[in-house]
Order: structure tokens, then C-alpha cells, then sequence
């Protein structure tokens, strides 16, 4: 399923047309990464949690060539399942 | 941020719904999905990530406290791979 199977699923689902659906997705998609963004994390219950890792500076190797190579620090998204999709998920 | 946040984020920008109706329309959103990954389905939402159920093999763990190794039945579970558009913005 792609955003545009989202916002069909939607619209038929609901009495918005399918405009109004993109809007609604849209809004929700870009206020999560609008938040993510900020460094806040995002609590959706029976969903799961997205926070912002954050990872440290290193050096890595270049695996074909072997030469050292900076990374610099970074900010990660990352997604902790909720337990009830958890458990949908597995069939249970 | 929590699922409140989303539904006054999509109130101001869908217009002509009530805060309930807003309210009705992200849980809508947000079990579309749940449904969808339920089905084993992935979930593709371009500007924010992909969510995929990978399957699990059955593997052998331990119990951290007892020491006992026991068994980790296989499973399906649910991943998030963050897009690259995403990891751009959380870095730029």
C-alpha cells in the first residue's frame, strides 16, 4: 500500500472526497515529521512510538577500499512498535 | 506529541469539521494502516518510510536472568525503514 492506496482507502471509508483525504494524510504525515524535526517524539497509542536517536560521530572504513572515512553525527528516526499491533501483526 | 496534537493539526487544515469529526477521521487513518499491516502488507509513505512486516526464524536465546537458554519461537514483526527524504530532514 502507497500513500495514494492510503488516501483511496480512506475516502472510501468516509464521506471525504479524495482531495479531502489527501489533505487529511498529508496533514498527519507532515505534522509527524514537522515533530520529528523539533527532536520531540510522537506517542500514538495502539500504534507505537517514534523517537529521535541520537548517534555520535565515528570513524568507518570504506569496506572496498579500506580507507578510514568520517561519519559525522547524526539524528535517526526510530519506530517502537505498539504492543497491539505488535500482536496483530504476529496473528495473535 | 500524541495523537491529540495530530487531530488539531488536521482540524486546522482539513476545515469544515468539528474536532470530533477530525478526531474520527485520524483514528480512521491510523486503523487503515493497522489493517493493512495486519495482512502482512507493507505500508509505503514516500516523504516518511516504509513500514514492512518481516518474517522470523525460530532461534535459540537465553534468559538473561536464569541463564536458561530457551527457545525464541519465529515471528512476524513489524519494521520501520525510515526514508531518505526524512533522514534529510533530521539532518539538514
Amino acid at each position: 500500500m502507497t500513500k495514494s492506496d492510503l488516501i483511496e482507502a480512506v475516502a472510501s471509508k468516509s464521506s471525504l472526497t479524495k482531495d479531502k483525504a489527501g489533505v487529511l494524510v498529508n496533514a498527519i504525515f507532515d505534522q509527524m515529521v514537522e515533530t520529528l524535526k523539533q527532536g520531540e517524539r510522537i506517542e500514538i497509542r495502539n500504534f507505537g512510538n517514534f523517537t529521535v536517536r541520537k548517534y555520535p560521530a565515528y570513524t568507518g572504513r570504506n569496506p572496498k577500499t579500506g580507507k578510514a572515512v568520517k561519519v559525522a553525527a547524526k539524528r535517526m528516526p526510530f519506530f517502537k512498535v505498539g504492543l497491539e499491533l505488535k500482536n496483530k501483526v504476529d496473528g495473535k | 506529541m500524541t495523537k491529540a496534537d495530530i487531530i488539531e493539526a488536521v482540524y486546522e487544515r482539513l476545515g469544515g469539521f468539528s474536532k470530533r469529526e477530525a478526531a474520527e477521521l485520524v483514528e480512521l487513518v491510523f486503523e487503515t494502516l493497522k489493517d493493512t499491516l495486519s495482512k502482512q502488507e507493507k505500508v509505503k509513505i514516500s516523504g516518511f518510510g516504509n513500514f514492512v512486516v518481516r518474517e522470523k526464524k525460530a532461534r535459540m536465546g537465553r534468559n538473561p536472568q536464569t541463564k536458561k537458554p530457551i527457545e525464541i519461537s519465529a515471528r512476524r514483526v513489524l519494521t520501520f525503514k525510515p526514508s531518505q527524504v526524512l533522514k534529510h530532514t533530521l539532518n539538514g
